[in-house]
């Protein structure tokens, strides 16, 4: 299943919308970090509201994702980890150190613009 | 007690003695008191049986005893319990039953139970056990009522005409106070479970306060921690002051799930500030060795609301009266 990514703005917003497969994120990483460069983006959203398990792959590849995106010279947050899977993540030693993270897309959204406000 | 009645009930009714509405209307205690006497007078020389069952019983006591010990072993009863102690809380139920038989007043066997379940719940015993060692004790006098008069049938169904019911009735009281005992003591850790439950207070606009009091065990750390990702998800916090003040001590597993909490937390994209932390839990963060660049920590509460709102962007500023 493809992740669509938006393009709102500045930013870059990627919504996952059921479970994926592991193919299916180094997809959506490929994607993400190619087209970050193209639209000239300054931050990317990862949505995973709609996720009720987050295993030890993903977490590893979002974290991946955030640290590429970084060096394509912008900034990522994941928004909307659900409680459960937050604590369990924290459980399991998932703890996507060093990665942004907000409640929800708005949140993120929020995060980002005030990021770049500040640096210009 | 109750059951207890009913007991009788069916009991009153195959001897026909006395009406329902009596027994309702009469006190409790007079009550079971009463219709005991009267089922010993109702077969004339059932009281004198029954002094010389009790004196039967009191006889063979030791091998008795020793014997219902075993049945309870083999039948792997009480297993919560070492073998000694079956023996010495045997001997004291033994003692009871054979006075609770002899008197015919059950208030000292009733206390009795609830003070041996009272002992024995917090250890694990169950229902089916207090019910089965029972029965099984029953089954053991039984048995040696059977050794005894297995001569003389007529005799042996006398004395069990005697026995059965107040066996059947000693019985009983002691399954019910057990259960009661039970229901007490659920009742007791439900209002204390209510009562430690921990708000979660909105104090600001996106500033959620978690104060915490009592002793945590992991499973109420397991409650708070629900709570509060619930609470940031639905008030939309951004900062959350957990304060444990009140707090004396926490174990290494407790001490991690709070931190496990504070991570979980920012996960949902909302910084935590732990504050008032006591020598004794700061010693227990430090032991378990957890990266303390993450705990954002200050020392009451006051300071965790102050920098909390610094962290929101508020500025608190003092009315200035003009003259």
């Amino acid at each position: 299943m493809e992740v669509p990514l938006l393009k709102q703005g500045d930013f870059l917003i990627a919504t996952i919308q059921a479970a994926l497969t592991d193919a299916d994120l180094l997809h959506l990483r490929t994607a993400l970090v190619q087209q970050v460069v193209k639209f000239r983006s300054r931050g990317v959203i990862v949505d995973v509201t709609s996720l009720d398990v987050m295993d030890s792959f993903a977490s590893r590849t979002l974290r991946e994702v955030a640290q590429m995106i970084r060096l394509r010279g912008a900034e990522t947050v994941i928004v909307g980890i659900q409680p459960d899977v937050a604590f369990a993540m924290v459980q399991l030693g998932l703890k996507l150190e060093d990665v942004t993270t907000a409640l929800d897309l708005e949140e993120g959204l929020a995060h980002l613009s005030r990021r770049s406000t500040n640096g210009v | 007690m109750f059951i207890v009645c009913l007991n009788m009930h069916t009991f009153d009714d195959t001897t026909g003695v006395e009406s329902m509405t009596r027994i309702n209307s009469s006190p409790e205690g007079a009550q079971v008191q009463d219709e005991y006497i009267e089922t010993a007078e109702s077969s004339r020389p059932a009281s004198v049986l029954l002094r010389e069952l009790v004196a039967h019983l009191r006889d063979n006591r030791t091998q008795l005893r020793e014997e219902w010990a075993r049945r309870i072993t083999e039948a792997k009863l009480l297993t919560a319990m070492t073998k000694d102690e079956i023996f010495a809380e045997a001997t004291s139920v033994y003692d009871n039953y054979v006075e609770a038989l002899e008197t015919g007043t059950f208030e000292a066997l009733q206390a009795y139970a609830r003070n041996l379940s009272e002992r024995i719940i917090p250890r694990g015993v169950e229902t089916d056990e207090v019910v089965g060692i029972v029965l099984l004790l029953r089954d053991v006098l039984a048995r040696s009522l059977f050794a005894k008069y297995q001569t003389d049938f007529t005799k042996l169904n006398r004395i069990l005409d005697a026995y059965e019911p107040a066996a059947n009735r000693i019985a009983n009281t002691v399954a019910v106070g057990f259960v009661q005992e039970r229901e007490r003591i659920i009742r007791e850790q439900q209002e204390a479970i209510r009562e430690l439950s921990t708000p979660v207070l909105q104090v600001r606009e996106r500033l959620l306060i978690l104060p915490i009091i009592g002793v945590i065990d992991s499973q109420r750390a397991r409650q708070l921690t629900e709570q509060l990702l619930r609470g940031i998800r639905t008030n939309r916090a951004k900062v959350v002051v957990i304060d444990i003040t009140g707090v004396a001590a926490m174990d290494a597993t407790v001490a991690n799930h709070l931190v496990q909490t504070v991570e979980a937390s920012r996960l949902l994209g909302a910084t935590v500030i732990v504050t008032g932390l006591s020598p004794e839990i700061a010693q227990t963060i430090v032991n378990i060795g957890v990266d303390l660049g993450k705990m954002n920590t200050v020392g009451d509460l006051q300071g965790g609301i102050e920098q909390a709102e610094r962290l929101l962007g508020y500025k608190v500023v003092p009315v200035v009266e003009t003259p």
